[in-house]
């Protein structure tokens, strides 16, 4: 039996289920990081003391970690604006090019945590650090789960280009909408981590 | 955007590439600001909605929900109310002076 709604649209949503599905998904995951901002807010207001980020993370590296991230997004949505205009060879490069991206981003990422842990800093030091390594930690996660996705259907997956290109091309603007997600979450940890 | 034909998307990439001018611009702000001698709630509020508005242009234009279905946007203020209940809650407690002496 084939699953219903891959590329048509549902009658009473109007959208593919796929798209409703990465929705819902990222409402979840709304909640999952609301939840950890409200700790830290409440962390963070109830402590007595609370150190400077500045002196203790590595601003310039988290910015350009930051520029990376958004790259990413753009190079994201291109590689299915290319789908979108029938260009398979061009969809590679740009999700090619993410998949770097992403790479870079966790690169710069363990360089940031050997630097802590190389001046002897766990996240059992302080509450700031324990919100540090979790909230970066589990965007970490976040993307190391999306880059696993975008290996999947930049090569074993985009098989299903030549069967069912619409869709295939669904399928990419729904890793792509989690991807932004990614992006998002950083745009927020950014700040209220290393700047605040 | 799921049904948006190829001539309608080139039209898009200019509009992708403004946002991420606009998006690399904003991140320079951002630490500009932070070396301002604010105090933590000024600078937490500056943050926050130099943070806002970069998610924003991410949401409308990236994720497109700039001329989405419906039925998204309802889950997505659905979404919204419950999150500001999350992050009200430490505000409650900040509230809260149960305990403390007078």
């Amino acid at each position: 039996m084939d699953i219903p709604y891959t590329v048509e649209p549902r009658p009473d949503t109007g959208l593919y289920n796929a798209k409703l599905g990465i929705w819902l998904f990222l409402a979840s995951e709304v909640m999952l990081f609301g939840a950890l901002f409200s700790s830290y807010i409440l962390l963070r207001l109830g402590a007595t003391d609370w150190p400077a980020a500045g002196s203790i993370l590595n601003i310039p590296l988290a910015t350009l970690n930051t520029f990376v991230l958004i790259s990413s997004s753009v190079t994201m949505v291109m590689s299915w604006v290319a789908l979108k205009m029938n260009n398979f060879g061009r969809f590679r490069i740009w999700m090619g090019l993410t998949f770097l991206l992403a790479v870079g981003f966790l690169i710069i990422k363990t360089i940031e945590y050997n630097a802590k842990f190389s001046h002897h800093i766990y996240p059992s030091d302080s509450t700031f650090m324990a919100i540090y390594f979790t909230l970066t930690g589990l965007h970490g996660l976040h993307v190391i789960g999306g880059m696993i996705v975008m290996a999947y259907l930049a090569i074993p997956g985009a098989g299903m280009w030549k069967t069912e290109p619409q869709r295939f091309t669904n399928r990419i603007e729904v890793v792509g909408l989690y991807w932004h997600f990614v992006d998002l979450v950083w745009i927020f940890l950014f700040p209220v981590l290393y700047l605040l | 955007m799921s049904d948006t034909g190829a001539h309608d998307v080139s039209k898009h990439i200019k509009t992708y590439m403004i946002v991420f001018a606009g998006l690399c611009i904003m991140t320079g702000v951002t630490v500009w600001v932070a070396s301002f001698e604010f105090t933590v709630a000024m600078g937490i509020t500056v943050a926050l909605i130099i943070a806002t508005f970069k998610g924003s242009l991410v949401a409308s234009f990236f994720m497109h929900l700039v001329g989405e279905k419906k039925s998204i946007i309802w889950i997505l203020i659905l979404t919204a109310f419950f999150f500001a209940f999350l992050i009200g809650i430490p505000l409650f407690a900040l509230l809260d002076h149960t305990g403390t002496p007078t």
